[in-house]
């Protein structure tokens, strides 16, 4: 008998395997990034001569700075009102039984399963003027006017809010289930509060879920094209309507990609912001 | 200050404990605990220590029944207000925080300021002997310095009960025992009222003044060491504790004392009445420990055949098949050449004494 053959190594690969999904990405992906790149660089609408202009035009302009700075304050916004509300959801999960923890899947992944369109325009028929919380405080006498809810940057990050929940609440509930429960108790017999273990302990060593959870909630909360322009109506203009008009209405190409590329790189330094502090933050996770 | 604290005592007054489902997870347990003593809850897993233990710190609200320390009833502190320190079963340091700031938390959770703070985990470090650990992280720490660290968070907010959980469970046998002698020696320099929960009888002999065995939710028996091994008051502690041979017969007569059974495998002898009067005629169950069955050449003692002898180091272990078919372990100490017996060699045996061999009623 020959000596058998060496076990395959489990934790080798082969790169081959991955030349499909490459092959897709280079098509689909870097391919027309590199075409947007190349069309932003020049100065004409017929892309016909290199230059810088429309860079500077964007970064000298006001209005468009302005539109930089509400998308990026509106991601801020979504992700601290997910976070504030998520937290509590992703905590609770890990305190109930097998029964409740079905059902609160359930509703954090209920919105994942309804069409962005469908949700949103739930979202007007709440929020309108003749909407149902403006009917049910006038009917309660609370307020005589409709409340100016939608078409507001409120009622914007309100229903972002709601369709970008679970992109924080997953990240969360995994990040909690991975804290020791003994934790708490030792935590507790030790003399500490509630509020001082879930400061000390719970909240920091939860820090690589909630890094996470921000990330995705503000990459898609910027980027919400159908949210962001239903909810926010004409009056309230951000990033992605803003190159849609540039490329579609205007069909100013060069201009548009340039936008395409700050806000690119704007979200990419945000983003890297937070997986620096993911990294620093999982030094803690280890137990 | 003084580090010896007299140790408050710990009463656990008839507590019983339902789970939800209705099931009974400790039933009717009373111990009551002298300051400055270790016990050891004693039992297999599933037998109620645990949820004991987690009573006790207030983790769990019992259905009936106190838990009295010194001279406080308890039951209605939540466990950051009883003062009892716990040591966990996987140490639960706050991997997060640098050594010294997890045994300094139960300190600033007090409100104690940080020059304070920093002093008094300096001086606990150096009890548990590990001074130079102060700025490590848990995870840079091997098991047992994770323990003395663990040890040393749960006596910085000088408790008056310490609870430990399985403490040794996750070290390895040469580590385990230095634990087992440090753990003991922190106890009597601290004189902490402390408990124990452990599944390993040795541990539990050797560490505590006194020993409570569970069993299914039940107190089997609470006594000293020297009583659970030699004088255990139900089957199951004799069988639980140590290793022991169960032995079917029939009882000729008994009193108080002593009593005289025919045993299956063919030979009377006389035994100690434990755990209830045995009545003539009945069924009893006896237990002999291997170490005080010896092998006798005359015409006394039960007939039986050598199956097999394992030499294991300080001693040898015989397994002997007796006339009624069953198998018997017999212990001999090493001494010079112990003689090997052969496969197959008849050969007789009988208790060392009669107070070592243990009579229980047969549960039928």
């Amino acid at each position: 008998m020959g000596a058998a053959p060496a076990p395959r190594d489990v934790t080798s690969y082969g790169m081959g395997l991955a030349a499909p999904l490459a092959l897709f990405f280079l098509v689909f992906f870097v391919a027309p990034l590199l075409q947007l790149l190349w069309l932003s660089l020049h100065n004409d609408t017929a892309a016909l001569h290199w230059g810088l202009g429309q860079y500077l035009h964007f970064l000298t302009d006001p209005f468009s700075l302005s539109v930089l700075g509400s998308t990026l304050l509106l991601g801020a916004e979504v992700t601290a009102v997910c976070l504030v509300l998520g937290f509590p959801i992703a905590w609770l999960y890990q305190r109930v039984g097998p029964k409740l923890q079905t059902i609160i899947i359930l509703i954090v992944l209920l919105p994942l399963l309804t069409s962005v369109v469908v949700r949103t325009f739930a979202w007007i028929v709440i929020l309108g003027r003749q909407g149902i919380i403006n009917a049910t405080l006038q009917s309660l006498g609370v307020i005589d006017t409709p409340l100016k809810l939608l078409y507001t940057q409120f009622g914007v990050v309100i229903a972002l809010a709601q369709v970008q929940m679970p992109l924080m609440t997953l990240p969360l509930i995994t990040a909690l289930g991975r804290i020791d429960s003994n934790l708490d108790d030792a935590s507790c017999s030790l003399g500490a509060g509630s509020w001082r273990t879930f400061f000390r302990i719970v909240l920091p060593l939860s820090l690589p879920g909630v890094i996470a959870g921000c990330t995705l909630t503000y990459a898609a909360a910027i980027t919400a094209f159908i949210t962001q322009s239903l909810i926010g109506g004409g009056q309230m203009l951000f990033m992605p309507m803003y190159l849609y008009q540039q490329a579609s209405t205007l069909q100013n190409w060069p201009f548009a990609s340039a936008i395409s590329i700050i806000f690119l790189l704007a979200v990419l330094a945000v983003v890297s912001v937070f997986t620096t502090l993911g990294r620093l933050s999982r030094g803690y996770g280890g137990a | 200050m003084a580090e010896a604290q007299g140790g408050r005592s710990l009463v656990v007054d008839a507590v019983t404990h339902r789970y939800p489902s209705g099931a009974l997870a400790v039933e009717n347990i009373n111990l009551d605990i002298k300051g400055g003593e270790i016990i050891a809850l004693l039992g297999p897993s599933g037998c109620g220590k645990t949820t004991l233990l987690r009573i006790i710190a207030g983790f769990i609200a019992q259905s009936q029944g106190r838990i009295i320390i010194g001279d406080d009833i308890v039951d209605a502190l939540p466990p950051n207000r009883r003062a009892v320190g716990i040591v966990f079963q996987n140490y639960a340091l706050f991997p997060h925080l640098s050594i010294s700031e997890n045994v300094a938390y139960g300190l600033a959770a007090r409100g104690i300021d940080k020059a304070t703070r920093q002093r008094e985990a300096q001086r606990l470090l150096e009890l548990v002997q590990l001074p130079s650990m102060a700025e490590r992280l848990p995870r840079q720490l091997s098991g047992g310095q994770q323990q003395r660290v663990a040890l040393a968070r749960a006596l910085a907010i000088k408790p008056s009960i310490l609870l430990l959980d399985e403490p040794f469970a996750a070290l390895d046998k040469n580590l385990r025992l230095d634990m087992q002698i440090e753990v003991k020696r922190l106890q009597r320099v601290s004189g902490i009222t402390t408990l124990i929960v452990t599944h390993d009888q040795e541990e539990a002999l050797s560490m505590a003044d006194r020993v409570a065995v569970l069993s299914h939710g039940k107190l089997e028996q609470f006594g000293s060491p020297s009583d659970v091994y030699d004088r255990p008051e139900t089957l199951f502690v004799n069988t639980f504790v140590g290793s022991s041979n169960r032995m079917p017969g029939i009882v000729i007569s008994a009193d108080r004392t002593a009593a005289k059974v025919r045993l299956d495998a063919g030979a009377e002898i006389i035994a100690r009445p434990a755990g209830g009067t045995l009545t003539e005629g009945g069924r009893v169950t006896v237990c002999i420990r291997p170490e005080h069955l010896q092998f006798v050449g005359d015409e006394t003692g039960f007939a039986g055949v050598v199956g097999m002898s394992l030499p294991l180091g300080a001693t040898v272990v015989h397994e002997i098949k007796t006339a009624d078919g069953s198998g018997v372990k017999v212990s001999q100490a090493r001494i010079g050449e112990t003689r090997a017996l052969e496969n197959g060699a008849a050969v007789r045996l009988a208790p060392l004494a009669a107070s070592l061999a243990n009579a229980f009623p047969a549960i039928i």
